[in-house]
């Protein structure tokens, strides 16, 4: 794998405001992206996980300026895209394409598939005119699906031809990366491993970068070169695929992976439950956000962010953000809290 | 379930929708036994007809659909024999469920408090006083922080998690006998998942219920269930203890979906889907529902639909590699232990 940075992403914030009053001014912000770094090589598949509402979806539209971000930079081949104005970007989106978790609604019901296509790349021009038939043509077999289905609606297809048509249109325009937005959440099993697999030999032939946006944890071990773990806005850990998933030093990615049920009865699991739900991001705890649920936290986490970071045993490119990695690696620092009892009553911080 | 002693035991319910395009049978002879005290999974892809085998147990489906028929045996009598009226003192009381989108089944213009002390209304006749004071026991039960709070909170003004526990605390309320749990855990959050199926769990034991947990995450069934029936086009394709149905899945569409999986707990060299997709309702194969995605239908499995038949051990299967009119490669291995990269 060629390790020529693609995408670059440095401190990135994308604040929503909240308006308020009768002057309608902004009141506070949904502080849903905050603060984050990190770079996608060519050709590899990096993978965004983390539960409902830590940001995922908000970092991948505003690596392609579906929402204009409110602060950082986005470098995409050496260019930064926060400085390109509309023309510009327009341009650029050649190469960056995305596919969403639900393909009716990203695609025109009015528009047969053919038409869908074609548009795509006459607004790209990446065809010669000519010969947009026969790519289309082409584009419908790659994906599986058959060349009578080029003049058919949207509703005439199941979940999973529609998610096909999704695909196609993406690589209609020949892109470099492509972000997938639980491109593959709302399929059923046997129908998301045919599409996984089609992602995967895509990226093999096609040299694509994926930028892979997921909750499904099963699935993104499947996918994955790297995996970056988001909390409330904030990247929590870092790394290569082996790392994450075998060594995992966030004590969050750690109840994150300690929760998923596994398909086999004899799996021996540890479980460590997580108190509460997550709070909000409007105005997200201080210090390290995870301290509310953090089975390891103790006052320092209230006050002192921490950083991502590395340690000597660590892998080379893996990054936790947690004052205690080491010493709970050592086994030095215990649990400040039960984490075997789901029936607590804790209070926990009220939602808004 | 010759040894065990069975709560539910549903046999050839046939459920179908009337609509403008025919008759779409969503549930189509289906059969499985919930033996008492233990949690029965049933597992199947988006319409394969879970949702309407449990909605028929409670005989909650509505026009156009029709239970056309079939058994439902619950403590050994038959519920479709039952009127409207004594149906009514089966739900909420001694049969629960949990449904699949909690925003539908918890009513959003009254409080807490108000719903679950209706249901002490109904089936015990409590008043306001009693009932809020089981409720809160109720409440307590499921793990809910401050509860004498909660009671006079509208739905709208709960986290997801929170929602469903109320609605756990709901279905509970009486203490059932059975509890049905419509993909109780599907919207939340994984680590919330953790708590909810942990507290079900719990619950179960403490209060001896059976449960039947209907979900499409295999992951779920095999961490919560201790059988299970497998679904595909609104029949039971396989029934088996939970061990046998990981460790040695014998039908081929349960194969087909261990193979498509991708796991967490491992590193998996590549996914074999199963070709093709699920057959709309009006195109429906006349022989074995999964013939056209099956890899080793033969002309007899095109032609005849195999029946659901005890293999031995309790397990029951339908297909037709599993009986004397096999015309196939005799060898067959439907399931061949995968290769992984790591133990
Ligand atoms: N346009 C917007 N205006 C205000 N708040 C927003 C907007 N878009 C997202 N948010 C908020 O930002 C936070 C992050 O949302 P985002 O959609 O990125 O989460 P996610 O990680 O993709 O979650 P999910 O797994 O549910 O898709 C959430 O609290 C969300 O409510
Ligand atoms: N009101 C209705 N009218 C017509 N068909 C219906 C109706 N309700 C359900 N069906 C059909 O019955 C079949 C079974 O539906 P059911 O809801 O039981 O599926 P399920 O297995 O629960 O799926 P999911 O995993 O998506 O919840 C489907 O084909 C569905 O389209
Ligand atoms: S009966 Fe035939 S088609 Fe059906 S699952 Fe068995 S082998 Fe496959
Ligand atoms: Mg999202
Ligand atoms: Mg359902």
């Amino acid at each position: 794998m060629s390790q020529k940075e693609l995408l670059k992403v440095k401190n990135l914030k994308q604040y929503f405001p909240i308006k308020g009053g009768i002057f309608g001014r902004t009141v506070n912000n949904v502080k849903a992206v905050d603060d984050i770094s990190f770079t996608v090589n060519e050709g590899e598949t990096v993978s965004v996980v983390g539960e409902s509402g830590c940001g995922k979806s908000t970092t991948g539209r505003a690596i392609l300026r579906l929402d204009n971000p409110t602060d950082g930079t986005v470098e995409f081949d050496g260019v930064n895209l926060l400085d390109l104005n509309k023309k510009e970007m327009r341009k650029m989106r050649k190469d960056m394409q995305i596919i969403f978790q639900d393909p009716y609604a990203s695609l025109n019901p009015r528009q047969t598939v053919r038409e869908t296509l074609r548009e795509a790349m006459a607004i790209q021009n990446v065809v010669p005119k000519e010969e947009r038939g026969d790519r289309i043509a082409e584009l419908l077999e790659t994906v599986g699906l058959q060349p009578y289905h080029a003049d058919r609606y949207p509703h005439e297809f199941s979940g999973g031809q529609r998610q096909r048509i999704g695909i196609a249109r993406a690589l209609s325009v020949d892109p470099k990366l492509i972000v997938c937005d639980e491109a593959v959440s709302a399929l059923d099993v046997s129908i998301q491993a045919q599409v996984l697999n089609l992602l995967k030999k895509f990226q093999k032939e096609m040299n694509l970068t994926y930028l892979f946006i997921s909750h499904d944890l099963g699935v993104v071990r499947h996918i994955s070169d790297r995996v970056i773990v988001m909390y409330l806005g904030k990247i929590v850990e870092v790394g290569d695929k082996k790392s994450i998933f075998e060594n995992p030093q966030h004590p969050y990615t750690k109840a994150l992976l300690s929760a998923i049920p596994v398909p086999d009865p004899d799996h021996n699991k540890d479980r460590i439950f997580l108190q509460g739900d997550v709070p909000s991001p409007i105005d997200p705890p201080t210090g390290c956000r995870f301290h509310t649920r953090c089975p390891f936290a103790t006052e320092r986490c209230k006050e002192e962010t921490p950083e991502l970071r590395s340690a000597g045993y660590m892998a080379e490119g893996h990054q936790g953000a947690c004052h205690y990695m080491e010493l709970i690696e050592s086994g030095e620092h215990q649990p400040t809290r039960e984490t075997s009892n789901v029936r607590m009553l804790d209070e926990e911080p009220e939602k808004v | 379930m010759s040894t065990n002693e069975s709560i539910l035991e549903v046999t050839d319910l046939r459920t179908s929708f009337f609509t403008e395009g025919g008759e779409v049978k969503a549930v189509d002879g289906v059969t499985f036994d919930v033996p008492a005290g233990k949690t029965l999974g049933i597992v199947g892809e988006s319409g394969s007809g879970k949702s309407i085998t449990a909605m028929s147990i409670l005989q909650l489906i509505s026009h156009p659909g029709k239970i056309k028929g079939g058994e439902i045996k619950f403590r050994g009598k038959n519920l479709l024999d039952l009127s409207e009226k004594e149906m009514r003192k089966i739900r909420g009381n001694q049969i629960s469920m949990i449904f699949q989108e909690p925003m539908t089944s918890l009513n959003p213009t009254y409080t807490v408090g108000q719903q679950i002390r209706e249901s002490y209304k109904i089936h015990q006749g409590l008043g306001k006083k009693e009932g809020s004071k089981r409720a809160i026991e109720m409440l307590k039960l499921v793990g809910i922080p401050s509860p004498e709070k909660r009671l006079d909170q509208y739905p709208f003004e709960l986290s997801g998690g929170m929602r469903q526990r109320v609605m756990i605390a709901m279905a509970l309320a009486c203490k059932p006998d059975l509890l049905i749990a419509d993909e109780p855990t599907t919207a939340l959050d994984v680590t919330i998942q953790a708590q909810i199926l942990e507290l079900i769990k719990e619950l179960q034991d403490e209060l001896g219920m059976s449960v039947v947990m209907i979900t499409h995450d295999l992951g779920v069934v095999a961490e919560t269930c201790d059988y299970v029936a497998v679904m595909y086009c609104g029949k039971v394709v396989e029934y088996a203890d939970v061990r046998t149905l990981f460790k040695n899945p014998r039908h081929p569409y349960t194969v087909g979906l261990l193979k498509s999986l991708p796991r967490s707990d491992r590193d998996q060299e590549e996914l074999t889907p199963i070709k093709g997709t699920v057959p709309s309702p009006d195109e429906m194969p006349v022989g074995c529902r999964f013939a056209p995605r099956c890899p080793f239908a033969t002309n007899l499995c095109h032609e005849k639909l195999p029946s659901l038949d005890d293999v031995g051990d309790g397990e029951q299967i339908r297909c037709w590699i599993y009986t004397d009119e096999w015309n196939g490669d005799p060898g067959v291995k439907v399931y061949e232990p995968e290769r992984t990269t790591e133990g």
